[in-house]
């Protein structure tokens, strides 16, 4: 029985010492909470959220749309709106490329400026909106490079072209001349990820960073990401709501739903062993390829919709929707995080039981 | 166990357009002091203007010979009385029914125009909307108090004259507006839906686009009445406008010209009323433009 | 015809959009969105369009509604050819063919309420005899598409995105329509929506036996819900086949690319990916010949010379490639 006891406090899992960071930690992340201000009341947008990031791993970050994964990101670089609209809890600790650790929530702004960067970079979904209309590209990189560094502006600019031919782009010399526009949506995002690596961040966070692309360029995104890291051993945390990529992708999964960890575990026990009944129901019910054509008629589709953060149900969050819902068990108060397994936590009362009856 | 229906409690993940009366709104226009106040104001303003001349012991025509030059508050008229002794309340309130009916109607009739021209111009694009919208532009060029001045010189104008010449100067900003909207929203996926419907233009134009416009016509309404009075003002403080002895707010400031030393009060009161109204309009437009807006939630 | 009939018959469409013209330049440009496409779509089948951003999928089905005029060929609905009619000629047809679009938040009139939105195909042409009629017409609309009667009254802001998309489907139906257009009817929900919305379709299409042009970019979606499948690359088809079939057996090498680059939830699932170089060319200087050519891992110096027509080469399997001789992976 790997059931932690209901005594132990939330969100402490055993193999998790809160006091150090073990060594090939880059990120820890502590019962981060993230709530908004809201005129209809506070939004809890993340709750309680704790995992961690190793040197050259990559961990993805799953869930639907409003599930609180850009939030925890936003929240780790402390990127959120300021403090009255936005409340932050918890604690965020990186592990920059001097071994030093940074207790990220408790540090001066100024000070948070340079880590973000040099230690650790993010990437978005949709990169127009984060690289200047009316900046050359290599301008823009070079400036990247030199906010971070003693170099020249020749030398930012060498730099910036090592850059781009690093992230694939054709023809750096006269690409550096382009204006974002100029750009197609994928050459875009390796722009974006090249001025994330600008100055070696041990740690890259990529918020959705193909989902707004096709899938050959995705493709060619993933792969790229996937080259940098084999070449650099950055941690990446990489957030998506498509399994596929995850699959593809990752080491390791964390699944949220509603702002909550309810599942954390390997990348193959949790394809191939999923616990949570939410994580369950999101690999049946997405349509697969190499399945297609054989097709069985309906798809097991999860009943319902999200619930609103603003009436987040008193137990379990996915309760509403769950088919293996106990009333005394889910809706008493939220099930714990529990680990199952070597490396393998869920958040469901009912996880132990379920896992007996159903064939691994 | 939900059914695959569902209880409607998924989140409206996107900013949601609040419907026309629902209480964010109002919430938000309540919390806008000076809105409010504005809003009061004129309430106010117009019910006396409509119901006082009934209640005041004078009529505004009444001459009281002796008691010409009255100062405010020194008897039984209570602002006071004009040159020919005339109870200046009495005026005031006349004046403000014919300023204001001035003002309303002007911008009836400038919001008519404008918010067809607009509708068209936008919904149609194309030469027709290029031709529209030069033309709007051409009349914006033109100052339009001269031309109000210059029309009234030469016939001399009742009310209804004023009203039209005033609302033809004053319906291109609107115009403009209203093209801008609708040629937004008639790229919107709903506004494709009824047209693969096989909605005529005319629904297109009004049942779907015109009602997701109308928080910016609102608006420009109330905008457009404050211009209206202090139009009316300017060309009756000129003599153009409303001619006395119908009184008008503007046409009382006219009068009082000659007597801005001796009887201040006879500027002063229809002037304070002129600002207090425009000055309200313009308020309420303010808070419209805010209550209406659900972006604004944000602050 | 031997097959089941053709409800809908494209051939040869093109569309083309003027760009505008640059300052001191001689010719003036075109977006070729469409360069020749056609295609039969039977009578209670569901035929996907596929293809990456800017293939001009979306425009074949605005073409096929006549929501745009298209700038050449043929487009027949049940037998009659609409190319060229007029608003009016379209009128009776619009009752015949709906589209149900991507975005739920966009599609659906925030002023109005469910039962105004619903409402309106049946006033525009005059389907319901009476008020209570048309209440009726509403409810059932609803219920169809797994929303209850009392969510009439309520407006869109108030659904969820799935829930939305839903309404839309349930507009399109209220004409009783033969085709249904569908522009990406799940590509902005949620995953666990995605599956409640293609499993509606599956089923109204069983029962109202209704035939659908489905455009999307998700294989894995269009695989599960298509009988065929048409592949198009800017602006042209490059292969047509049933869904087994060209998934099993993929003869064009765009297609085996796209379903290579597809991510399969599966971590077991090891596969050799064929990554295509670059990105897709601009429509307004699409390559000569074969417009897939500057990314084709098998380009031959003849592939740029004429451009391959779609031909047959399998019973109902249709490419537009000149090489014969390829062995093409598969996914599964
Ligand atoms: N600035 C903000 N003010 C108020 N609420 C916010 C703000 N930003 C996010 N939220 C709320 O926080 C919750 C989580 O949002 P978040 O953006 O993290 O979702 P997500 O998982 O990234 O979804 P998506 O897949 O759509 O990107 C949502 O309910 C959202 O409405
Ligand atoms: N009204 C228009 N004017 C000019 N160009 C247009 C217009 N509509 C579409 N295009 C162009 O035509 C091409 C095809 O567009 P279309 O929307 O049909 O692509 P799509 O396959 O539906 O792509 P997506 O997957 O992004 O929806 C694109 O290059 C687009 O820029
Ligand atoms: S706690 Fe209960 S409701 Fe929640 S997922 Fe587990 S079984 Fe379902
Ligand atoms: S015709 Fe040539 S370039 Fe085009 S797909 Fe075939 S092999 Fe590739
Ligand atoms: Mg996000
Ligand atoms: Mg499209």
């Amino acid at each position: 029985m790997t059931a932690t006891p209901a005594l132990v406090p939330a969100m402490a899992p055993v193999t998790r010492s809160a006091a150090s960071m073990a060594e090939d930690v880059v990120l820890d992340v502590e019962d981060l909470s993230v709530s908004f201000v809201s005129p209809q009341g506070i939004v809890p947008a993340a709750r309680e959220v704790s995992f961690e990031v190793r040197r050259g791993e990559t961990l993805a970050m799953v869930g639907e749309s409003g599930s609180g994964k850009s939030v925890t990101s936003l929240a780790i670089l402390r990127l959120t709106p300021p403090a009255p609209q936005c409340r932050i809890e918890g604690r965020v600790r990186l592990r920059a490329g001097d071994r030093r650790v940074h207790d990220l929530l408790a540090l001066p702004e100024a000070r948070m400026r340079e880590l973000r960067g040099s230690a650790a970079a993010m990437v978005f979904q949709e990169p127009m909106t984060s690289l200047n209309p009316v900046h050359k590209i290599g301008d823009q990189i070079a400036e990247a490079v030199r906010f971070h560094s003693a170099l020249s502006k020749r030398g930012a600019l060498d730099r910036a072209a090592e850059l781009l031919d690093l992230v694939g782009i054709p023809d750096v010399r006269r690409r550096m001349s382009s204006y974002p526009h100029q750009l197609s949506g994928g050459m875009r995002q390796r722009v974006m990820i090249a001025i994330a690596l600008s100055c070696e961040p041990v740690l890259l966070i990529a918020d959705e960073p193909t989902t707004a692309l096709d899938v050959t360029i995705q493709a060619q995104i993933l792969e790229l990401l996937h080259d940098l890291q084999q070449r650099t051993q950055m941690a990446l945390l990489f957030i998506t709501h498509n399994l596929g990529v995850v699959a593809e992708i990752a080491d390791r999964v964390i699944v949220m739903y509603a702002g909550r960890v309810v599942e954390e575990a390997a990348v193959l026990p949790l394809f191939k062993r999923p616990l949570m009944p939410y994580t369950q129901g999101l690999l049946r019910s997405v349509p697969r390829l190499d399945l297609a054509g054989r097709r069985c008629d309906e798809l097991a589709a999860i009943p319902g919709n999200v619930p609103d953060p603003l009436a987040l149900p008193p137990g379990c969050s996915f309760a509403p929707r769950c088919a293996h819902r106990v009333p005394e068990l889910c809706d008493a108060r939220v099930p714990l995080l529990e680990g199952a397994g070597a490396e393998h936590f869920v958040r469901c009362a009912r996880w132990a039981s379920l896992a007996e009856g159903a064939p691994p | 166990m939900t059914s695959p229906v569902g209880a409607i409690d998924g989140p409206p993940a996107k900013p949601a357009l609040t419907s026309r009366w629902d209480s964010p709104a109002l919430r938000r226009f309540r919390r806008h002091r000076l809105a409010v106040f504005g809003a009061v104001t004129i309430l106010v303003l117009t019910l006396a203007c409509i119901v006082g001349p009934f209640l005041l012991p004078f009529t505004d025509t009444f001459i009281d010979i002796r008691q010409r030059f009255a100062p405010p508050l020194s008897g039984a008229h209570v602002l006071g009385t004009d040159q020919l002794g005339r109870d200046m309340l009495a005026r005031l309130l006349m004046a403000g029914r014919i300023s204001l009916a001035v003002g309303f109607a002007a911008m009836a009739i400038s919001m008519v125009i404008g918010v067809c021209v607009g509708l068209v111009a936008g919904y149609y694009g194309g030469a027709i909307g290029a031709v529209l919208m030069r033309f709007v532009d051409a009349m914006l060029c033109f100052p339009s108090i001269f031309l109000l001045l210059a029309v009234s010189a030469f016939i001399h104008p009742g009310v209804e004259t004023i009203i039209l010449l005033i609302a033809f100067t004053a319906w291109m900003e609107v115009a403009r507006i209203v093209e801008a909207q609708i040629k937004a929203l008639r790229e919107r996926d709903f506004a494709v839906a009824a047209e693969a419907l096989g909605a005529s233009d005319a629904r297109v134009m009004i049942r779907e686009l015109l009602p997701n416009a109308i928080a910016p016509i609102v608006v420009a309404a109330t905008l457009n009445v404050a211009h209206a009075i202090l139009a009316e003002s300017y060309i009756s403080f000129l003599g153009y406008g409303i001619q006395p002895p119908t009184p008008s707010w503007g046409n009382m400031l006219d009068n009082a010209q000659g007597y801005l030393t001796s009887a201040p009060w006879l500027a002063m009161l229809p002037g304070a009323m002129i600002t207090l109204a425009v000055t309200s309009f313009n308020f309420i437009g303010d808070g419209l433009r805010d209550a209406l807006d659900p972006r604004t939630d944000a602050r | 015809m031997k097959q089941p009939e053709a409800l809908l018959e494209v051939r040869d469409l093109h569309k083309w959009f003027p760009l505008r013209r640059r300052l001191l330049s001689r010719a003036r440009e075109v977006v070729k969105a469409v360069d020749g496409v056609s295609f039969d779509v039977r009578r209670g089948e569901v035929l996907s369009l596929v293809g990456e951003s800017g293939s001009g999928k979306s425009t074949v089905g605005r073409s096929v509604l006549r929501l745009t005029v298209p700038t050449a060929g043929t487009i027949r609905f049940a037998g009659t050819d609409i190319t060229h009619f007029s608003r009016r000629q379209m009128r009776p047809f619009r009752q015949r063919m709906q589209l149900v679009f991507q975005d739920p938040y966009a599609s659906l009139n925030p002023r109005m309420t469910v039962e105004g939105i619903l409402a309106a195909p049946l006033e525009i042409h005059g389907r319901a005899a009476s008020r209570s009629d048309r209440r009726d017409k509403i409810e059932e609309a609803l219920r169809l598409v797994g929303l209850l009667p009392q969510h009439a009254a309520r407006y869109p802001h108030e659904f969820s995105g799935g829930q939305r998309q839903r309404i839309g489907i349930a507009r399109a139906l209220m004409t009783g329509p033969e085709l249904l257009i569908a522009d990406e009817p799940v590509s902005a929900l949620d995953v666990s929506i995605q599956a409640q919305v293609v499993n509606l379709l599956v089923e109204l299409k069983r029962r109202l036996g209704l035939t659908i042009l489905f455009v999307a970019h998700d294989l894995a979606v269009v695989g599960h819900i298509s009988d065929r499948i048409a592949v198009m690359y800017l602006g042209r088809l490059v292969e047509l086949a049933e869904t087994r079939e060209l998934f099993g057996n993929p003869r064009h090498p765009y297609t085996e690319a796209l379903l290579s680059a597809a991510p399969i939830p599966d971590p077991t699932f090891k596969r050799e990916r064929i990554v295509l170089a670059g990105d897709i060319p601009s429509p307004v200087n699409p390559p000569s010949g074969c417009s897939f050519r500057t990314r084709c891992p098998y380009a031959l110096p003849a592939c740029g010379e004429a451009r391959p027509p779609l031909r047959e080469v399998a019973p109902g399997h249709f490419k537009a490639c000149i090489r014969d001789d390829l062995r093409l992976r598969a996914p599964g």
